[in-house]
């Protein structure tokens, strides 16, 4: 019994430091993101400076009435829509290619893999290089990309330089994100794909399925769990999106002025004041990606084969 | 297999395609595995051409990094690109070290990340220990609650620490800030907690017999045990620390205490149409080489960990 006591007490010792950098760190801000949020006005130096505020929801109402709050969030929306299911797409096909080949498949694992190990805000500059023109007396010189474009007899795009499109950007940063999301989903699906039982395959092929066939009706349901592992993980993701832009475009996060900002990057501009309105465009993000990750979940429920 | 007997009669000539209904011959089974075979070589063909251009794509962004951080800036600005460099030139690299003061970033990230993972570890190993080997009160409710913070967004976070290290603690600019906030993941508690499990009880048990201290027995049997996951922590934990850059630049203005990658973003490679892109580009190389080094030595930890998270950094 004493021995038991004593387990108790060294438990909870060995646990200290965890709870209680838990308890400042996590479970305080938690607390506290929704109390600032329904403070009206509530700024962290006035509060320290010992002014007070009064309850309301305020906060919400003006950070939706933000003039920049709608462009922030339609930017948000349209790149998670764009790059989540192409990514997976083009991650599932390379994944496919990958598990039927076996000379230099363990090359072509390792270069898959590479954007993954690296700075999302250092590759965004080179990305950034890639696509921007560089005035050169009266012409430019137009980049790499729109070098390419023009050896395939097309017209280069002005594609981050100011002036340019809101298109034309968020191609740009679609292109990095997709770029930067593939080796984790192949690694993912990789995975699965060497977990399915070779028997599945066989009796496709005894009853001559095409591999087009095969692929949607015996990959794909197989793959299933993993599918929608990283479809929830790439929406969630890239609801949070906000390195992508920042690599490519730097603080102004637009060509000009916050053309390509996020919703996350809504947030990080208000930290240090308005702390209660950041505190609400939080609360609204987590709300979204809540509901998007149980949409996901609740079809994932019916469609994924366990 | 029907579309390949469909594939065979197409090839037949057209007066043995009057002969209905006609046998099988020999030779037919013969052009059958034949044609099987080609669709076979075609079908590797298509699949190795898809991945070595697909992999090409991968790759450019990081061949183009290179090539141009050996150009000079008139070679870099010139009309007609160069792919390959017309003379290797290590002149932007000199730039790039100084104007991202490389040396003096280099070692103050090294110190953050060699801190905080050392820190990291002992609180990680702590608790995955109380929650492996112990039975107290709450134990199981403690252990679900942690798991749930899991699922909130770290921004929800970032607002009140910062006003809570800021503004209460007065720790900006200093290295603590950057260390004390996120020395505890639940994650890597996770992990480790189900690596100690699977090591067997009668051995705790045996030890406990022999006399052997907790403490001692964590330190000589469980910590070598689950050492992979713990170098993986190590690995994910130091990548953290030279790709962060949101918190250390919201909370460290003196140049003083910048980690590497705000150093970079923040570095002046000129202005408008004077940017000195090559500099810039052997700034990014300088990040990357030592994430793909990094990366060659401790592949397997490094995917051992990923794969189970699918958080970067």
């Amino acid at each position: 019994m004493d021995n038991k006591k004593k387990n108790q007490w060294k438990a909870w010792l060995y646990l200290a430091p965890t709870v209680v950098l838990l308890l400042i760190f996590t479970v305080w801000p938690m607390i506290n993101t929704l109390r600032m949020s329904v403070l009206e006005g509530y700024d962290s130096l006035k509060e320290i400076g010992g002014a007070s505020f009064s309850f309301g929801f305020d906060n919400f109402k003006q950070i939706v009435e933000f003039y920049r709050f709608k462009d922030c969030m339609l930017t948000t929306i349209l790149l998670t829509f764009i790059t989540v299911p192409v990514s997976t797409l083009l991650a599932l096909v390379i994944a496919v290619a990958l598990n039927s080949i076996k000379f230099v498949k363990k090359t072509l694992q390792t270069i898959f893999f590479l954007p993954y190990v690296t700075n999302t805000i250092a590759i965004g500059m080179v990305f950034m290089a890639m696509f921007n023109r560089i005035p050169v007396g009266d012409t430019y010189s137009y980049g790499i990309i729109n070098n390419i474009i023009q050896a395939f007899g097309g017209e280069p795009v002005n594609w981050i330089n100011g002036g340019s499109s809101y298109w034309a950007n968020i191609a740009v940063v679609s292109v990095y994100i997709i770029w930067n999301a593939l080796p984790f989903k192949i690694l993912v699906l990789l995975g699965g794909l060497q977990g399915v039982n070779k028997q599945y395959y066989d009796a496709a092929k005894v009853d001559g399925t095409s591999r087009f066939r095969t692929f949607w009706r015996i990959t794909v349901p197989l793959l299933s769990p993993m599918i929608a592992y990283v479809v929830i993980t790439g929406f969630i993701g890239g609801f949070k999106e906000y390195s992508s832009v920042l690599g490519i475009f730097g603080p102004s996060m637009g060509p000009g002025n916050h053309e390509m900002d996020t919703m996350v990057g809504l947030i990080y501009e208000s930290v240090s004041e308005q702390q209660g309105q950041a505190s609400a465009a939080a609360l609204i993000l987590f709300v979204i990606i809540f509901a998007v990750t149980m949409i996901n979940m609740y079809v994932s429920k019916k469609k994924v084969h366990y | 297999m029907t579309e390949n007997i469909n594939d065979v009669n197409e090839k037949v000539t057209p007066e043995e395609k009057e002969e209905k209904p006609r046998l099988m011959k020999e030779n037919d089974v013969d052009t059958v595995s034949k044609k099987q075979t080609a669709m076979k070589v075609l079908v590797q063909i298509a699949l190795y051409a898809f991945l070595v251009i697909m992999a090409l794509i991968v790759l450019f962004p990081f061949y183009w990094m290179i090539m141009s951080s050996f150009k000079t800036i008139d070679e870099y600005d010139a009309l007609v690109p160069t792919l390959w460099p017309q003379n290797f030139r290590w002149d932007a690299y000199k730039v790039a070290f100084e104007k991202v003061d490389f040396g003096k970033i280099f070692l103050n990230t090294c110190y953050v990340g060699i801190v905080s993972t050392i820190l990291s570890l002992v609180i990680t190993v702590l608790a995955a220990y109380a929650f492996a080997r112990f039975n107290f009160k709450g134990k199981n409710a403690l252990f679900a609650a942690m798991l749930a913070t899991m699922m909130i967004p770290g921004e929800l976070f970032t607002i009140t620490n910062y006003i809570t290290t800021v503004g209460w603690f007065g720790w900006d600019n200093t290295f603590i800030i950057l260390i004390v906030p996120f020395l505890v993941s639940v994650f890597y508690i996770y992990l480790l907690r189900q690596n100690f499990m699977q090591i067997p009880n009668e051995l705790y048990l045996a030890a406990k017999v022999d006399g052997t201290s907790d403490l001692k027995y964590l330190w000589k049997v469980m910590i070598p045990l689950s050492a992979p996951t713990l170098i993986s922590i190590t690995i994910l934990k130091m990548m953290g620390s030279w790709n962060s850059y949101i918190w250390p630049s919201l909370v460290n203005s003196d140049k003083a205490y910048w980690l590497m990658t705000v150093a970079l973003r923040t570095a002046d490679f000129g202005e408008g149409a004077y940017v000195d892109y090559p500099a810039q580009m052997a700034a990014v190389v300088l990040v990357t080489i030592p994430l793909f080094l990094v990366f060659l030595f401790f592949r397997k930890y490094i995917i051992r960990g990923v794969s189970r998270s699918g958080i970067k950094g």
